[in-house]
């Protein structure tokens, strides 16, 4: 059907009109990311003064000197893996079990627990109240606080659920022939089942856990406490409001440009190197997610 | 006790024989397995295990969702902190009056609907032009390449976004002036005026997300049954014509759910990235109804009026998302959830 050889003259004229404007977004796309980079290895002079396009100019790492000899990029640095690796784990620890009781049909009260979680999707109570709540909670400046209370959305639970739901009954019921009971029966038999399903939520759950900014500004006060994407934020803002750093640093080989940029890649990286996993699961689990209940 | 349709229990006497027959056998009910009571307890015993798993799931909803929704009357109320949620005093609906009659909160709605619409002409069609486009090119590999680079910035932080897009737009050193400068046209502080907040705004959406956007268009487009385009090509269609009379028709129900999903998240601009973008001197276009709330209550304390805007945020969101869904189920017999 979409044979080059077959295509009539218009017909290849126009593939390659697409191919190219779908590669003029493409580079659109991943120009900025060089550009970042490029500025991150140049020298603040020629930062400032608009010479970098698209490779370092007077090439110096001396802005990654700059930002990887503050501890305060250290420790948020650890945070953000300590939020991301521990608000994953919670965060499976109570969608898998609920998921699954929620997918068995002799579950008492099924459809009120389904529409109990589905109706948060429609409604919430909003920023002050959710922020009331968790003064009340005593969760203000807590890591666990941050933890628990993004742990759990009702999304990633009903796409499990669904995913649960496909699972062909007979599995279940050869299981419990055997004698195994419902944690033996999710643990042995529906975890292995949906191993893909499983992954894309770990995934979506360790991209919003790296990237979640806007309560832990709000809920975190301690420094020692906040994570990478919080410390990014307090640097963005503290480089370019400061006039002073302008121009202390002037004789420096870095600015505020530069550094910005070169913490920019240090928290993209991460990001990049599992992006390919990322990219094996995410496009199942978007599918996955399309159709709820 | 009467079964009033045969009319039996005219006779006092017969009325009390047919009482204690039935008491009776209501007792006896009550001792074999069959009974509800019985039958609850059987299976609780059988299946408690499921509702051990469910709790956790349960209780977290209530104490992080469901808790903040009772807290939501402080909207009605003269909140203070030391008084707390329950005991401070009504008030009516002197916050919602407030509201409607502060100019910078009507500012925000009118801005977060302009921005949305801005998003919904622009941002919408953006990633089905995108999927229509990816599923013309021919060489697989240069496929998967652009799609893997565009597909990127969706899982990128709205920090970083923002750091670039504040680098970018710097009004000494930024890309987009350095550019500026080759036509030979003067610097601009794109990020302090106005009137440049709403398309860098909407243009970094559509950067960031329509690449990831397009993933829906092109499983819709995979679907499409292959039988179709080979009459055609027998027809002598070419793929223009194609994309026209089969393609586009046949992915039209995906677009007219995505295209209801948006226009019910019209209230759900991403504020995040708008804190991250606005200043005071852009307030005028970019403040939006989320923004507003986390100025008036998280900034300056004022919780009982900001509880109030975003409960008119959240009915209002309801009301849409609620007639989305029953659109959908009109439009194409499968509703969203």
């Amino acid at each position: 059907m979409m044979n080059w050889n077959l295509y009539s003259r218009g017909d290849k004229f126009f593939a390659i009109v697409v191919s190219v404007l779908v590669g003029m977004f493409t580079v659109a796309t991943l120009y900025p990311f060089i550009y970042i980079a490029a500025v991150s290895f140049s020298s603040g002079f020629a930062a400032q003064a608009g010479k970098v396009v698209l490779t370092p100019i007077d090439a110096t790492v001396e802005a990654y000197g700059f930002i990887l000899q503050d501890p305060q990029f250290w420790i948020s640095y650890r945070n953000t893996f300590i939020y991301t690796v521990g608000g994953t784990i919670m965060s499976l620890a109570f969608i898998i079990p609920g998921a699954y009781a929620l997918s068995r049909r002799q579950l008492k009260g099924r459809r009120f627990f389904n529409l109990f979680i589905a109706f948060t999707m429609w409604f919430n109570a909003g920023l002050i109240p959710f922020f009331l709540n968790m003064r009340d909670l005593g969760l203000l400046d807590s890591m666990f606080g941050i933890i628990l209370a993004f742990a759990v959305n009702a999304f990633n639970i009903i796409l499990l659920r669904n995913f649960f739901e496909s699972i062909p009954q007979s599995f279940e019921e050869a299981a419990r022939m055997d004698g195994a009971n419902d944690f033996q029966v999710l643990w042995k038999v529906f975890i292995p089942l949906s191993k893909p399903a499983i992954a894309t939520i770990t995934l979506f759950c360790i991209v919003s856990r790296w990237n979640g900014f806007f309560w832990a500004m709000v809920l975190l006060q301690s420094e020692d406490k906040i994570p990478l994407q919080v410390f990014l934020r307090h640097t963005i803002a503290k480089l370019s409001d400061d006039d002073e750093f302008a121009i202390t640093q002037l004789a420096a080989s870095y600015s505020a440009e530069t550094v910005t940029a070169a913490i920019i890649v240090c928290s993209i990286i991460p990001v990049l190197l599992v992006y390919p996993w990322i990219q094996k699961y995410f496009e199942k689990g978007i599918l996955l997610g399309g159709v709820k209940e | 006790m009467v079964d009033r349709n045969t009319g039996i229990g005219g006779n006092p006497v017969e009325e009390v024989v047919i009482e204690a027959g039935e008491a009776l056998r209501d007792r006896a009910k009550s001792y074999t397995p069959d009974t509800n009571w019985a039958r609850m307890v059987d299976h609780f015993k059988r299946e408690w295990q499921l509702y051990v798993m469910l709790a956790p799931t349960i209780i977290w909803f209530i104490v992080f969702l469901y808790k903040p929704m009772y807290g939501l009357q402080i909207a009605f109320k003269d909140y203070s902190i030391f008084r707390g949620v329950a005991n401070s005093p009504w008030v009516g609906l002197e916050h919602f009056q407030v509201l409607f009659s502060n100019e910078q909160f009507i500012r925000a709605v009118w801005n977060t609907i302009k921005i949305s619409a801005l998003n919904l002409l622009f941002g919408f069609p953006a990633p089905i032009i995108l999927a229509l486009m990816f599923n013309e090119i021919l060489h697989a590999t240069y496929k998967k390449t652009a799609q893997t680079i565009v597909y990127l910035p969706h899982f990128i932080s709205s920090v970083i976004i923002a750091g670039i897009v504040i680098t970018a737009f710097a009004p000494t050193g930024g890309i987009v002036n350095i550019i500026l400068g080759w036509f030979g046209m003067d610097s601009i502080y794109f990020l302090t005026r106005p009137e440049w907040f709403r398309p860098i705004f909407v243009g970094t959406g559509i950067w960031q997300e329509a690449g990831f956007g397009s993933i829906v268009f092109l499983a819709a487009i995979a679907g499409v049954n292959p039988s179709l385009y080979e009459s055609a090509v027998v027809d002598g269609a070419n793929r223009w014509q194609m994309m026209w009379k089969i393609t586009i028709p046949s992915i039209l129900p995906t677009i007219l759910i995505m295209l209801i999903i948006r226009i019910g998240n019209i209230m759900e601009v991403s504020f995040e990235l708008v804190i991250l973008l606005y200043q005071p001197a852009t307030y005028e276009t970019a403040d939006v109804v989320n923004t507003w709330i986390y100025r008036q209550g998280l900034q300056s304390g004022q919780y009982d009026l900001a509880a109030a805007a975003g409960l008119f945020n959240a009915l209002v969101a309801f009301v849409l998302v609620m007639t989305a869904n029953s659109l959908s189920r009109r439009f194409s017999q499968t509703s969203l959830w």
